[in-house]
């Protein structure tokens, strides 16, 4: 079953008049309608092609958001062997946003957290939709300082809308956890490598997406605040989320250029939600291939590069 | 307006030139209205309490000047040079464009951004200092307060001396986009330069430090201070509101509320921040105590002040 987005419409249409003659085939083995279907398969495909050809910023803010996009624990469970989740943050709670601990990726022993959404109403209630409370990041940061003690690559997957804004939160520290998290991303020697799969929700992100080496999905976004928060504060009105979107140059693409995404993965054609399988195959070679850069430096050096790339971020522009 | 200027500013006005017969000027800023308790203060009177009302204690706002002239010894500093960053790095428009905004609020401040970067002395100590000016499009951080974070820590380094940070802003330079994210990690990495090198970093948080200033270099002080009042925390009280939908709590985010909550160490007035600051930092740097009188303004500029300025110009910047 495939969930559309507004602007797949006339696609829907398409799909679903395909799937229809089919159907009545099944019914009535005598039509013959197997030509006529392929043809309308094939003005989908090119259809379908051409939309994610040209994704406009807001376009590409739905697709991250897709609800059938492969979400961390996809990713940890298609790519990592032996996953042993770690919880807690020894000083509050378990926060059941943030989902992390030890496993192996290509046999070798690494930690991999990041923010869980979840797939369906109960799991997504359970996960606080991906958005973490303190006690995500801390558990965030302690899992760094584990890896770092044993000498452990680190893998971030990032997908969030933002810190979750509630009153414990705030009360427990928020800001006080981001920034401790960053600090730890900072601090810590060993590899640190972040994918972001979906939404990059401003500090709630940069809390784990403070690495080596930054790969973002073909349509996945990163942001500093939501087209719709960003356009309900400077345009005064939530209504005008597209231009937002345009404006503050969240899209995979225009991060790659202000440096501060080093890697794009190439999403099947449709998007990550149309071939997850394939989706999840380009992230764990993309995660192989920055392991092996990242390994021919000394855990010094790394560092020292990691905290000189955010040093110099930004200093070109769009340039 | 309000009573004062339409009853008695006409009859003082007329009693002037009664006696004078010649017309005097009556500047419209001679008095200013608490923002808390609405008492009408008399701009001298209040600038001599450092812009705290007499009435109520609230601690108004104040420019980054007069905080450092209240600072340093003798009301002597030096102001150092932070680095230009690049002009509207993601060609960011809203209703407005972006260097159009950056315009109007220089033309509004006089000052050239949100922040303020001095060196002086205090209790005969070399301090580096940063201040944010809220006034400056709501002291929001883009790459400016970064690029002043790293001069500031570069500086404080180089001089051993500490680094106190004045914090005061809505947040994120949303014009900047991914950029103004950036600076949680830019400025994080110059906070570890200065504890890396064994030197304190202190942070006064005031009336309001929000977003990701406080969950960056806001919260990362060897040793917390806030203002009475200051409104500090990360996601603002609307958008809690919003999110959860019930009443927050009397004085929730407030300075006080944060102390009860083991987010700030102290909670210091005003008017003996510079007491305060001068003992802290001469206990982190294992000094003798500091003597107590009214210090002369200290000796000529600092040598090498000189040198910053000439090597900010020819465009080079310190490793």
């Amino acid at each position: 079953m495939q969930t559309y987005l507004d602007f797949e419409k006339s696609l829907a249409e398409i799909e679903g008049k395909a799937e229809e003659l089919r159907a009545l085939a099944r019914q009535d083995p005598e039509m013959d309608v197997e030509k006529e279907a392929r043809s309308l398969d094939d003005r989908a495909r090119t259809m379908l092609a051409d939309i994610y050809k040209g994704l406009t910023p807001w376009r590409k803010c739905q697709v991250a958001r897709h609800p059938l996009r492969p979400h961390a624990l996809d990713y940890i469970g298609a790519l990592f062997t032996e996953y042993t989740p770690l919880a807690g943050d020894r000083a509050f709670a378990e926060d059941r946003a943030v989902v992390g601990g030890l496993a192996r990726f290509n046999d070798r022993p690494v930690v991999v957290f990041g923010h869980e959404r979840g797939h369906d109403t109960q799991s997504r209630l359970d996960r606080n939709f991906g958005m973490a409370r303190p006690e995500g990041y801390r558990k965030g940061a302690r899992l760094m300082q584990l890896a770092d003690r044993f000498d452990l690559p680190v893998i971030t997957l990032v997908d969030t809308a933002g810190a979750y804004p509630g009153k414990g939160a705030e009360e427990r520290g928020q800001a006080e956890a981001i920034a401790r998290s960053t600090e730890m991303c900072l601090t810590i020697k060993a590899p640190l490598i972040s994918v972001i799969i979906g939404e990059g929700g401003s500090g709630g992100a940069v809390a784990f997406a403070t690495a080596d080496r930054v790969a973002m999905l073909e349509h996945s976004v990163y942001s500093v605040i939501s087209p719709e928060g960003c356009a309900s504060i400077l345009w005064k009105n939530a209504e005008k989320m597209r231009e937002a979107a345009e404006a503050l140059r969240l899209t995979a693409q225009d991060l790659r250029k202000l440096g501060v995404c080093d890697r794009i993965i190439p999403e099947p054609v449709g998007g990550a939600q149309r071939d997850r399988g394939l989706t999840l195959q380009r992230v764990g070679q993309a995660i192989g291939e920055m392991l092996g850069e990242l390994d021919a430096m000394s855990p010094d050096d790394r560092r020292a590069a990691r905290r000189r790339k955010y040093i110099e971020m930004g200093a070109r522009g769009l340039a | 307006m309000n009573w004062i200027n339409d009853y008695v500013r006409p009859r003082i006005n007329s009693l002037n030139t009664l006696f004078t017969s010649t017309k005097r000027e009556m500047p419209d800023n001679l008095w200013r209205k608490c923002d808390e308790c609405g008492t009408m203060l008399f701009h001298r009177e209040l600038a001599e309490a450092l812009n705290v009302c007499p009435s109520c204690q609230h601690h108004m706002h104040i420019s980054p000047r007069d905080r450092f002239t209240a600072l340093f010894d003798g009301g002597t500093y030096h102001e150092l040079p932070v680095p230009e960053p690049i002009a509207d790095p993601l060609q960011f428009r809203d209703e407005k464009r972006y260097p159009d905004r950056i315009r109007d609020a220089r033309r509004k401040t006089g000052e050239h951004e949100a922040t303020l970067l001095a060196e002086g002395e205090l209790g005969r100590l070399p301090v580096v200092a940063l201040a944010q000016d809220f006034s400056f499009m709501g002291g929001s951080m883009g790459m400016a307060v970064g690029n002043a974070m790293i001069a500031g820590a570069e500086r404080a380094v180089k001089r051993r001396a500490p680094f106190v940070v004045f914090s005061a802003a809505g947040g994120a330079r949303m014009q900047e986009g991914i950029l103004s994210l950036m600076q949680m990690p830019r400025t994080t990495v110059a906070v570890q330069m200065v504890k890396e090198a064994g030197l304190p970093y202190v942070v006064v948080l005031t009336n309001p430090t929000t977003g990701g200033v406080t969950a960056s270099y806001a919260m990362l002080g060897d040793v917390q201070i806030a203002e009475p009042n200051a409104l500090i925390c990360f996601a603002g009280p609307r958008v809690i509101e919003q999110t959860i939908r019930e009443t927050l709590p009397e004085g929730f985010q407030r300075a006080e509320y944060l102390l009860d909550h083991g987010m700030l160490d102290r909670v210091i007035h005003r008017r003996e921040m510079r007491d305060e600051l001068a003992r802290l930092l001469r206990l982190l740097m294992n000094e003798t105590p500091r003597v107590h009188g009214d210090l002369p303004a200290p000796s000529p500029v600092a040598q090498d002040v000189a040198e910053v300025v000439e090597a900010a110009k020819s465009g080079a910047t310190e490793a």
